[in-house]
């Protein structure tokens, strides 16, 4: 009898340890499983669905398609449309992303000093983004009209031509680009100057005590201490410079990219090929080659930026 | 979440032109005032046909400003169409759903018809029409004895597919005619009474085309007309056979030496007599009250575009003309999902609210200008003058357009796709990127590349 009750309560025990054991090692699976499931569902299921259509001449109205291998690609691929739309994409991405993290590096560096009203301030970068994008494009585009917007107005008055903003490639490109610097300089000069709150001011302290002066310790102090914050900053502002599709939309009233393709990017050909022209298999080819182009980006930009803002010098 | 945003931003940004759009989308039937008799009728009849008892809930999608009910924007009406049935029927409630444009209800409008869940009633836009066309055999076929004949020509054709199904009814249209500045042809040494430019530009496109040369002199050097795409759909609309092969749906756009004339024709005037302002532009909105161009073609819609953003001016006209003979441009039909729940109930509703007398109260309340024919002798509509424009009467004016205008040839599949490669061709020579014989080779290269 009882070795029976010894024995059951070992096997109990036995059990429990176990169950403990399977609890410790397979519930934060558990706690991160929601996310995995509904990513599986909104996020994984369309990639794989978009890889199935991109290999289909699909018709999406009637639910059905043909299997054509690698047709749309190799379309797409052809399509002079899609190289002009890529060189686009990254003329405004260069024209954008670098002025804006520059700039906003630089405002934030600014905002790190001891100013009056330092709230007001701090807020007010932050306006452009919170403005409505409507207001925005309104605006830009008076702005930006090629024979009576006022920025040609201005430019007449100190002897400059007008230029075609809505006719050239080149000042298409800065005219969104300038769009987008404004509505996102604000937001990532936040983002930068939470980075620069957080350094130790001893560092600074030791710094000027060495010797350095104001430049020698935002290049040795401060940029080496932002670096994981800027390379966050970096990787967003690639992935949405990439993805630009609001601003160029907006840029006139027809949002097919100008007369000559000047201003079309890869999401908007990307959505004039699937709303446009109900073409879904081209356009879940364009989508699949904009996400590899993104992937080898993305990677690039990472490894250039742990490359150049290199910890060693702040690693005291 | 972009795209919501940019739409909103689109919406916003066209601002007026969407508008005006919208206006041409929206625009419903007008009906005489000689068929309210038969329209209550019908009304009536629907009842007994739906048992009155049986209570049923429709839904109507529409955009823009249709004219229909007072939730349009909190609009402030003379009627309310959907009230008016929902009294007429009481088993019937109907919920209204209006996107603020065209653009929106297209897309939901491809989205949801092949898996279902549109509403009963779906109002199609003329530009999205043929792309439509292509999958008319998921929409009811609304042919009826009783609405033969309701519409002008055009309009029933523009709703009939292949197989002779008719597949929406014609809400409203946009017969052209010219918008001209009285004062601008005086100045230059043209007649400028609305009854003398209508005989002035009485004739073809050459005829058209001499007398802006003509301005072009008088006025040392000033542009004619607005710009070349505004023109363009002007003489593409009068072709028997444009782009498409009617037969077989093939392009054969590249083929058609009338296309190819046309281009070279508006290219040859366009140099001297275009503002080249791209329509809805910011110059182009400019240019509607500075003067930068003297001639539009104008349908009903596009009044209100000109009096909205040129409200100083006093001297825009509309003059009962139209190029070698009439054009449309805008109008929207109703059509009916086949696979929805209540396909007889819409079908009824869409009757009755494309009914003559119904349009003409449409009209009376958001200016949309009915496709009805009966509508083109109803007092309410003939009667119908505009002020800013020199008190034109529109009513009269637009009804004789109407009946001018001949059905528009063959848009299938592709329709769109070579229409915007011709247009940014006619932007490529009017921005000076191109000139036009390289233009029209970068066309040809795009067009080849369809399919």
């Amino acid at each position: 009898m009882a070795t029976t009750e010894l024995e059951t309560s070992r096997a109990d025990s036995v059990w429990r340890q176990r169950l403990s054991r399977w609890d410790v090692k397979a519930s934060p699976y558990l706690y991160i499983a929601p996310f995995f499931i509904v990513f599986a569902l909104f996020g994984l299921f369309p990639i794989i669905y978009t890889a199935v259509i991109s290999l289909m001449d699909w018709d999406t109205i009637r639910n059905s398609g043909e299997y054509i291998g690698f047709g749309n690609f190799e379309y797409v691929l052809n399509d002079r449309k899609f190289w002009v739309s890529l060189r686009n994409t990254f003329s405004i991405f260069i024209l954008s992303s670098i002025p804006q993290i520059v700039i906003a590096t630089f405002v934030a560096a600014m905002l790190d000093h001891h100013l009056k009203a330092r709230t007001f301030w701090r807020m007010g970068v932050l306006v452009p983004y919170v403005m409505m994008p409507v207001a925005v494009a309104l605006i830009f585009s008076q702005l930006y009209a090629d024979s009576y917007g006022l920025v040609n107005h201005w430019l007449g008055m100190i002897g400059i031509d007008p230029i075609q903003w809505h006719k050239d490639v080149i000042p298409s490109h800065v005219a969104i680009a300038s769009m987008v610097n404004f509505r996102w300089i604000g937001y990532n000069t936040l983002i930068l100057l939470a980075a620069m709150q957080a350094i130790p001011r001893e560092l600074y302290e030791a710094a000027a005590l060495d010797g350095a002066g104001k430049s020698r310790r935002f290049f040795s102090v401060t940029l080496p201490q932002i670096r994981p914050t800027a390379i966050f900053v970096i990787i967003t502002s690639t992935i949405g410079g990439l993805q630009i599709f609001d601003e160029p939309r907006m840029f006139d009233s027809a949002g097919n990219g100008g007369a000559d393709q000047q201003w079309l990017t890869i999401t908007m050909y990307m959505y004039n090929t699937g709303w446009g022209e109900l073409n879904f298999g081209r356009a879940s080819a364009i989508a699949w080659l904009l996400f590899l182009i993104i992937l080898v980006f993305g990677l690039l930009n990472f490894w250039l930026t742990r490359k150049f803002i290199s910890s060693d010098k702040g690693g005291e | 979440m972009s795209f919501t945003r940019r739409k909103k931003m689109l919406g916003a940004v066209a601002g007026t032109a969407i508008f005006a759009l919208t206006l041409a989308a929206c625009s419903s039937d007008d009906g005489d005032t000689t068929d309210e008799a038969t329209g209550g009728a019908t009304a009536e009849a629907t009842d007994e046909a739906e048992g009155s008892g049986d209570p049923v809930s429709l839904t109507l999608a529409t955009f823009n400003t249709p004219g229909f009910s007072n939730s349009e924007n909190d609009a402030d009406y003379q009627y309310d169409l959907i009230e008016e049935y929902m009294e007429l029927n009481p088993n019937v409630t109907i919920t209204y759903d209006r996107k603020a444009e065209s653009g929106d209800a297209r897309e939901n409008f491809f989205t949801k018809l092949g898996p279902g869940g549109l509403a009963d009633v779906e109002m199609v836009e003329v530009d999205w029409m043929p792309e439509v066309m292509q999958y008319s055999d998921l929409l009811a076929d609304l042919s009826d004895p009783e609405v033969e004949g309701r519409w002008v020509d055009y309009v029933e054709a523009g709703a009939t597919d292949a197989d002779g199904r008719l597949i929406g009814y014609g809400t409203d249209t946009g017969p052209q005619g010219v918008c001209y500045r009285a004062d601008l042809f005086e100045a230059a040494g043209l007649p400028s009474s609305p009854d003398e430019v209508a005989t002035l530009l009485d004739g073809d496109w050459d005829n058209f085309f001499a007398v802006g040369d003509d301005y072009v002199d008088g006025s040392g050097g000033s542009a004619f007309f607005d710009s070349a795409s505004g023109i363009w759909q002007g003489m593409t609309n009068q072709l028997d056979v444009a782009y498409e092969d009617p037969e077989s749906g093939e392009l054969i756009v590249l083929d058609n030496e009338a296309v190819k004339a046309n281009y070279d024709q508006l290219m040859a005037a366009s140099e001297t007599q275009s503002s080249h302002f791209g329509q809805w532009t910011e110059d182009w909105f400019a240019g509607l009250s500075n003067g930068a161009y003297a001639t539009m073609l104008c349908p009903p819609w596009m009044l209100g575009v000109i009096e909205g953003n040129a409200t100083d001016t006093t001297d825009w006209n509309l003059a009962n003309v139209y190029p070698n003979g009439g054009g449309n441009w805008g109008g929207s039909w109703l059509t009916v999902p086949a696979n929805g729940e209540n396909v007889e109930a819409a079908t009824a509703f869409a009757n009755w609210l494309t009914a003559p007398e119904q349009q003409a109260k449409a009209f009376a309340n958001a200016g949309t200008y009915p496709s009805q024919v009966a509508a083109y002798d109803d007092p309410a509509v003939t009667g119908a003058v505009n002020a800013y424009f020199n008190d034109a009467p529109i009513g009269e004016i637009f009804a004789e357009r109407a009946q001018a205008v001949v059905p528009s040839p063959y848009k299938g599949e592709y329709y769109f796709q070579v229409n915007d490669a011709i247009n940014n061709a006619l932007t490529r020579v009017e921005d000076g990127t191109d000139d036009p014989a390289a233009s029209w080779d970068k066309a040809v290269a795009d067009i080849e590349s369809i399919g």
